[in-house]
């Protein structure tokens, strides 16, 4: 920790001028919603209706009883509780191949990132041509190890269509969590590893015991990106399947697209945007303490 | 000999990764009876460039030049007014802990939950449909994420090479951008790169803020899928196109990425 000298007058009105835009910028963008969405929420506003009376929690309790609504946060756990794990141990593994000397790394390197750097709805659209049922070679593969034709419909079949959704968000994050894994495991000091190696440990228990308690704020900060991230997810299913089969694959952000702007249901949005803000501030907290506690 | 199984183990998982952009790729160069084929063309072999001639003739690409003013303009005013408070939560602690942390949060706000009331917002004010009204968007939703970033790469910088130059006569802004911004380049390039690729790549703000003005690329390329029968062919060649910008940008500040991506990481 750094002692700070006291920052004079001048300086200090200074500061305050140099952060004004952004205070400016952020109140309109991001405090302006906050403070709509909760007054709209109880009121009766609905694009299509010229009733606005006050409703009070009327809209909450609907969406109490709301059983698509369950079923899209459900379909968004779900998706979370897979992919970020397997981002993370995928994404740890591949760091792990690249840390010790190899020729090319760099080059190698370079051309990991493109997954991630990639726009989601390119991302989906690729997977949606690498899934075709007939025209993609997905299926193709498939049937060389079947032996016979395979017609997997993936982005139809309720019974595939999470697996193709999951693929193509592992394919796209994992190098991200790789990016992130293999940049701190570089600047872990080396020398922690040495004397236990000298003791006689493998590299596995080095890795488990030493290395990873070493960058854990790193991996920590990593799953809460990509948790959040997951939490919202919404191009990657727009552009595989749209939510569909049905409403199989509808995660809560594009129930509420769905919800604000093709039903036009103005205040009953505003009151699944407040609901979603809630639980998503109560994951994050417990997963801060849950840290703090652990640490 | 481990080195020669890591090395090959490396190159598998790399095409692997590689390959659905592979895939992308050689599609938006097929003729509609090798995308049509069964079982499908891997080595395309009548490579031609119709796909991309379609999108030239409809006018499609113009939605890459949306992108391109959005992106860039967005990315310059975040860099501009992130850097700024960055800068003032750096050397003079400006709001205290809680403003840094306050700035921080806005990016954890779902973007589902703020486009409903932006988007009516935005048909108040006429900005639905409009370069200004994405750039605002843009341009704060990458605010926090400059001023995180930035604020690590500043810290770096020693206050005594600050302080020589206000003894010189320097004002505090003349300080701030005749040294910091220079001293702080590398950080600004890394962190320009990432804001630019999150405007560039972001779907749901253009998907409910434009109409056909200024549509963006991503949401062109969703306008493709089902319907038409050569879908196929644009849908890959208009991601093709609005991929290249994202790669040259990539491979161009190549030595600045992973560091630009752990320093967030390690100091946000």
């Amino acid at each position: 920790m750094t002692t700070h000298p006291p920052v004079h007058r001048h300086d200090r009105r200074f500061g305050y001028a140099m952060i004004t835009p952004a205070v400016v910028v952020i109140l309109f963008i991001g405090l302006f919603p906050l403070v709509w969405t909760l007054l709209v929420s109880v009121q009766n506003i609905s694009l299509i209706d010229e009733d606005t009376s006050f409703q009070g929690l009327m809209n909450y309790r609907r969406l109490l009883f709301d059983q698509r609504f369950w079923e899209a946060l459900g379909h968004t756990l779900l998706f979370t509780g897979i992919a970020l794990p397997l981002e993370l141990l995928l994404g740890l593994l591949l760091a792990l191949l690249f840390l010790d000397h190899l020729p090319g790394r760099q080059i190698f390197v370079a051309l990991l990132v493109m997954p991630t750097v990639i726009s989601p709805i390119v991302a989906g659209a690729a997977w949606r041509l690498l899934f075709d049922n007939r025209f993609g070679p997905i299926n193709q593969v498939i049937s060389w190890f079947a032996g016979e034709p395979v017609t997997i419909l993936w982005l139809n079949d309720p019974n595939f269509v999470y697996a193709a959704i999951l693929i193509a968000e592992v394919w796209q994050w994992t190098p991200f969590m790789f990016l992130l894994l293999f940049a701190s495991l570089t600047n872990v000091d080396p020398s922690l590893g040495e004397a236990a190696r000298i003791d006689g440990a493998g590299f596995w228990r080095i890795l488990w015991s030493i290395t990873l308690p070493v960058i854990r704020p790193v991996i920590v900060i990593a799953l809460l990106i990509r948790g959040l991230d997951l939490f919202r997810l919404f191009d990657v299913v727009w552009a595989l399947t749209k939510g569909g089969p049905g409403t199989r694959t509808e995660t809560i952000s594009i129930y509420a697209y769905v919800q604000g702007f093709q039903q036009f249901e103005t205040s009953y949005t505003a009151a699944m945007a407040f609901v979603i803000i809630v639980i998503l501030s109560i994951l994050v907290i417990a997963a801060l303490k849950r840290v703090e506690i652990a640490r | 000999m481990k080195t020669t199984i890591r090395f090959v183990a490396a190159v598998l998982v790399t095409v692997l990764f590689l390959f659905p952009i592979y895939w992308l790729f050689t599609i938006s160069f097929k003729t509609p009876d090798e995308i049509f084929s069964y079982p499908p063309v891997w080595w395309p072999e009548n490579l031609q460039s119709s796909n991309y001639t379609v999108l030239f003739r409809d006018g499609d690409v113009l939605t890459i030049w949306n992108s391109l003013v959005v992106a860039s303009v967005s990315t310059v005013a975040a860099m501009l007014i992130g850097t700024m408070c960055a800068y003032a939560i750096a050397r003079f602690r400006t709001g205290g802990e809680h403003f840094s942390i306050w700035v921080l949060s806005q990016r954890m706000v779902p973007p589902i939950v703020v486009v409903f009331p932006i988007f009516l917002l935005y048909v108040q004010l006429g900005l639905v449909d409009t370069y200004l009204g994405l750039i605002i968007l843009y341009t704060a939703f990458n605010l926090p994420y400059v001023v995180w970033m930035m604020r690590g790469y500043l810290q770096e910088i020693p206050r005594e090479i600050e302080e020589s130059a206000l003894v010189d006569g320097c004002s505090r802004l003349q300080v701030f951008t005749k040294i910091v911004l220079p001293l702080a380049r590398t950080g600004l390039f890394a962190t320009a790169v990432f804001t630019f690729v999150f405007a560039w790549n972001e779907f749901l703000f253009a998907l409910v803020l434009t109409r056909s003005a200024i549509t963006t690329f991503p949401v062109q390329v969703t306008h493709y899928f089902g319907g038409q029968s050569n879908f196929w062919a644009k849908i890959s060649a208009m991601s093709v196109l609005g991929t290249v910008p994202i790669f040259l940008a990539v491979a161009f500040l190549q030595r600045y990425l992973v560091r630009g991506i752990s320093l967030g990481a390690v100091k946000g």
